[in-house]
Formats: C-alpha cells, structure tokens, sequence
C-alpha cells in the first residue's frame, strides 16, 4: 500500500484536435497537496465498501445486501440509457432524481454475474444526478435505486446487449 | 505509477458540471490475455471521493462492472469561479490516485 | 486453314476465335468507367440505399441508418475512454529520432492535413503508398528501425494520433496515368470479386446490402469505409484499416492477404478515391 498519492495533471497547453468539445476545459494545475489530507479520509470510505453486496450473486439478494427495502416505483427517477448498446464493455447511464432529499443513488443490472455495479452518495451541495459508463454483460433489466429521505425508490429499464457477428 | 486523470469543468449558473475520465483497467478477472491464455487478474476501483475545496460531495463505491478508464459526471451547487474540485480513488490493490482542478469563468 | 470435319469441332474452334479475339483485343479507354464515373455511381447508388442521407454522414458507417447507435457514439467520443491511447501516440509522435529530426519533419505541414492524398501511387516504385507506408518511409529515412505494418503498439497507438492531424481534411486520393490506373483498377476489382468458404464479395454486403441487417448488425456503407482509422471497438481495442480486412476476410473464411500487401494496399487505393471528398475524422468509438 502506497502513502505517495499522486498528483496527476492534464496539460495546460490546447486540447488536441480530435476534441471539439463544447466544454471549455478545465486544466488541472499542479498542486502539492499533502498525501495525508487526501488519502486518510478515501481510505475511511474504502473502509465502507460493501463486499457483501458487491458480491450478491441474484438481484435479490444484492438489494438485501445493499440494505435496500421495500423500494417503491417512481416515475421521478429518470434514466437515460440507449435501448440497445452498441458494446456491452462501455454502455452510457445516466440518471436523475428529482425525488426531494436524496441521499444515494444505487446502480444494478439484473443479469450481471453480480447485479450492483455501484453506488453514489451525494451530500453538500452535489446534484442527485450521476452519468456513468457501466459492462453489462447481456440483455437485462437496468434498476435503478435512489434513497430519498430514508426510504428507497425504483426505477427500471431493458438495456439490449447483442454479440454480433461482425461489428463495424 | 496511476493512469491519469482527466477532468472538465463548466459552470452555469451556479452549477458546476464536472466530467471525469479516470484512467484504469477496471479488470473483471473473468478476461484472458490474448497472448497468454491466462485470465487478467481482478483490479478495479472500488472508491471515488470528490470534493469542493475539501469537503466531500460525492462518494462512489464501484464494483468491477464499471467501464473500463471510467467516465464519471457530476454536478454541484453553489460552485464559484476558482473553487477547486478534487477527485480521488482508491482500487482494490489499494492503489490510489488523485487529480485537482479549478472552477473556470462561465463561458 | 484446316478442313473441320464435324460440326461440334466447327462450332468449337469458332468460339475459341472469338474467345481468342476479345482476349486479345486492345481495351479501349471507353470500356471501363474512369475512377470519377465509379464515384458518380457510388454516391448515387448509396443515395438510392439512403434517401435523405448527407453525404457527410457516410463517415459514420452503420450508425448513418440508426440514430440509437448514433447517440451512444457522440456520448462516447464526448470523452472517449481511449484519449490514453491517442495520448501515448502523440508521444510517439513527438519523440525526437536518435538523429534529432522526428516524425513531423518528414511531412508537409508539420503533419497537419496531409491524410487525405494518402494512398497514392508511386510512379518510380510502381506501387501504392499508405500512410502507414509513409510513416515507415521517414523511420527508414532517419536511421529508425520500422514497424511492424500492423502491429498495434507503434504504427497502431501511433497512427492513432498522427491521423487525427488531418481530422476535418477532405479525402482527396489521385489516380493520375496508367500505372495509378492498374493499381485502383486491382483494387475495384477485389472489391467486387468473391473470395473465401463463404464465396463472399466485399461488395455484396457493404455496396448491395448496405444498411440490411446480417450476423445481428447493421451493414455499413463502402462509402465512407475509409475516412475513420483507426477505430476503438468497445472503446478498447484498436483496429487500423487493414486490420479490419484481416478481421473481415477471417469472418468470411478467406486466407488474408497479409498488412501492406499488394492486394490490401490497391484495395485501400480503391475504397479511398470511393470516399473522395468526404471527411476524415480519425480514432473513433465503434460497437
């Protein structure tokens, strides 16, 4: 285990012609930001990371694992996700919820060897709202859950995954 | 020594969108190298902690059905010009990297 | 002239006359459409294929027929999860030879906006030249030792970023005399030839079936084919164009020709003078 952490940068100097991006970037400049002040608390969090969970092999047991109860359908979860992915490897989620106080976000793909791919907590200030790029690793359901005021909410959706035979 | 982090920021409103390209294999276990025939062994992340000037506004626990070099979006309120963002993981060899950038100006 | 006995012989020996006649006979230039007739054909046969289509479209293969696939490619390529790669090439690219010149000195341009004369034919050495040939030609000018032609970890990760230069530049391939001729007449000719166990043309699925569905995917038009290299498949793993011949001539059971061989290199010619005009936009996400 390493104390160094280190500092990664993008440089400064313009982007390079392959982006076009709408976003004006921001550079990360170099700062030398004590390993102590960064590493103690990711370490605490790391501490927390739910194996048994992460494990579950069925759906229901990773939302039992996951301490999710009794989720009830809401229609204020919003989730974008293509209908049928292009490549199981790098399948685009995003997801909002406008359900007042939440607290986290929790993603599954039901036919996953191990349906939770992961959870977002949000807290200060962060938007419920995450965008992510997950491995599915065939046609399944997409459930998705939010933890708003203590209790859980639900959402679904079928994300198609083909292998096809030529690609391109 | 860690991939890079890649990190862009846009402030609207009030309202910083950050992106985040995180280099990483996020290997399953379950590939087998072409060359070898042996499966790659587990390394995924398995923590992401992102903060405003400190303080922690999102904390991720991923599983290795994450992508691989893992995009994350995020948005956080109440962001001003020059604010930084840090972001940090954690995998499950207990790797660790971190990046900073600042809030730019509205564009 | 010998006397033919029987009628079956007569008819025979007139048929090889003629045969004889047609083989030997001069081919007059009107015969065969010049490489501009062939585009005029391409771009309104495709237009047939995709009513409504911009022509601009084309560099974006299957996804021009399906906007879902279209969707997921601009999520990725937003930040694409390969800028490592692009990244790694780049300091390829900008690593000094042990002369001190580097790869952009052996370009116009610095580099920039030079992808689209690429291939062209090379009257002294009678051959076609790709880009990857040229990036072989300047290692061997300075004293370099080349690359594999279709190895990944140099001419791949490294054409992955020089390519990207001439991101914008419109295809723009000559075929000027007989000898440039030949060579983009060799490679229309495997184009349209069927090959391999499963007796399949190039053209019979990516010009006559462009846009049908086969194997659970969508057919990708020939137009276009050569505006994108190299592609990230799944976001992960890059392929150059000849790798994707290699890969296809595999799927259709036929012995590849080999990376910078004649027949891939006139193939190459032929599908980039296909795509004149059109523009290039290198290192992308495809499925």
């Amino acid at each position: 285990m390493s104390w160094i952490t280190c500092i990664n940068t993008e440089p400064r100097e313009a982007m390079n012609n392959l982006r076009r991006s709408l976003l004006k970037a921001a550079t990360v400049g170099v700062s030398a930001t004590v390993a102590y002040g960064v590493l103690a608390p990711l370490k605490a969090l790391a501490a927390l990371w739910p194996a048994t969970a992460f494990e579950a092999k069925t759906i229901e047991e990773a939302l039992k694992a996951a301490g999710v109860i009794d989720p009830v359908t809401s229609e204020a979860i919003a989730i974008k996700a293509p209908e049928i992915a292009e490549n199981g490897a790098q399948v685009p989620v995003e997801v909002t919820s406008q359900l007042p106080g939440t607290r986290s976000i929790y993603i599954f793909v039901d036919k996953n060897p191990q349906p939770l791919a992961g959870t977002f907590e949000f807290r200060g200030g962060a938007e419920p709202f995450v965008s992510t790029r997950i491995k599915m690793g065939e046609t399944s359901i997409l459930r998705v859950v939010v933890q708003s005021d203590g209790k859980f909410y639900v959402a679904t959706r079928e994300v198609k995954v083909t292998i096809g035979g030529c690609g391109e | 020594m860690p991939d890079p982090i890649r990190m862009r920021i846009k402030l609207t409103d009030g309202i910083a969108d950050v992106r985040v390209l995180i280099g990483h294999p996020m290997e399953t276990g379950l590939r087998k190298d072409a060359k070898t025939g042996e499966l790659v062994p587990m390394h995924f992340i398995e923590t992401v902690s992102a903060t405003l000037n400190g303080k922690v506004v999102l904390e991720a626990q991923w599983s290795r059905a994450i992508a691989r070099n893992p995009y994350l979006q995020f948005r956080v309120r109440g962001a001003k010009v020059n604010d930084e963002i840090g972001i940090a993981w954690i995998d499950n060899h207990g790797e660790t990297s971190s990046a900073k950038a600042n809030v730019p100006p509205s564009s | 002239m010998t006397y033919i006995s029987n009628h079956t012989a007569r008819i025979a020996a007139l048929a090889t006359a003629i045969a004889l006649c047609w083989l030997l006979a001069p081919v007059h230039a009107d015969d065969q459409p010049t490489p501009e007739q062939d585009h005029q054909r391409w771009l309104q046969h495709f237009a047939q294929r995709y009513p409504g289509a911009r022509l601009d479209d084309y560099v974006y293969g299957a996804m021009i027929s399906n906007p879902g696939a279209r969707e997921q490619y601009e999520q990725i390529m937003e930040f694409p999860p390969f800028l490592g790669d692009i990244e790694a090439g780049k300091k390829i690219w900008d690593t000094p030879f042990k002369n001190g010149k580097s790869f952009s000195d052996c370009f116009p341009n610095g580099g920039r906006n030079v992808l689209g004369n690429y291939p062209y034919f090379d009257e002294k050495l009678g051959r076609v030249l790709t880009f990857e040939n040229a990036i072989n030609t300047c290692l061997r000018a300075n004293g370099e030792k080349e690359y594999p032609y279709g190895e990944r970890q140099q001419m791949g990760i490294l054409t992955a970023y020089a390519r990207t230069l001439s991101d914008g530049m419109r295809v723009n391939v000559r075929v000027d005399g007989p000898g440039a001729l030949a060579k983009y007449e060799a490679g229309k000719n495997l184009f349209f030839r069927r090959i391999g166990q499963l007796n399949a043309a190039c053209a019979g699925c990516h010009y006559f079936n462009a846009g049908n569905t086969m194997r659970m995917e969508i057919i990708s038009p020939a137009l276009g084919h050569a505006t994108h290299w190299p592609i990230f498949r799944g976001g992960e793993e890059l392929m150059t164009f000849q790798g994707r011949f290699k890969r296809c001539m595999e799927q259709m059971r036929a012995v590849p020709f080999g990376y910078d061989s004649e027949e891939w290199n006139d193939l190459e010619y032929f599908l980039s003078a296909m795509s004149n005009g059109l523009p290039l936009k290198s290192s992308v996400f495809r499925k």
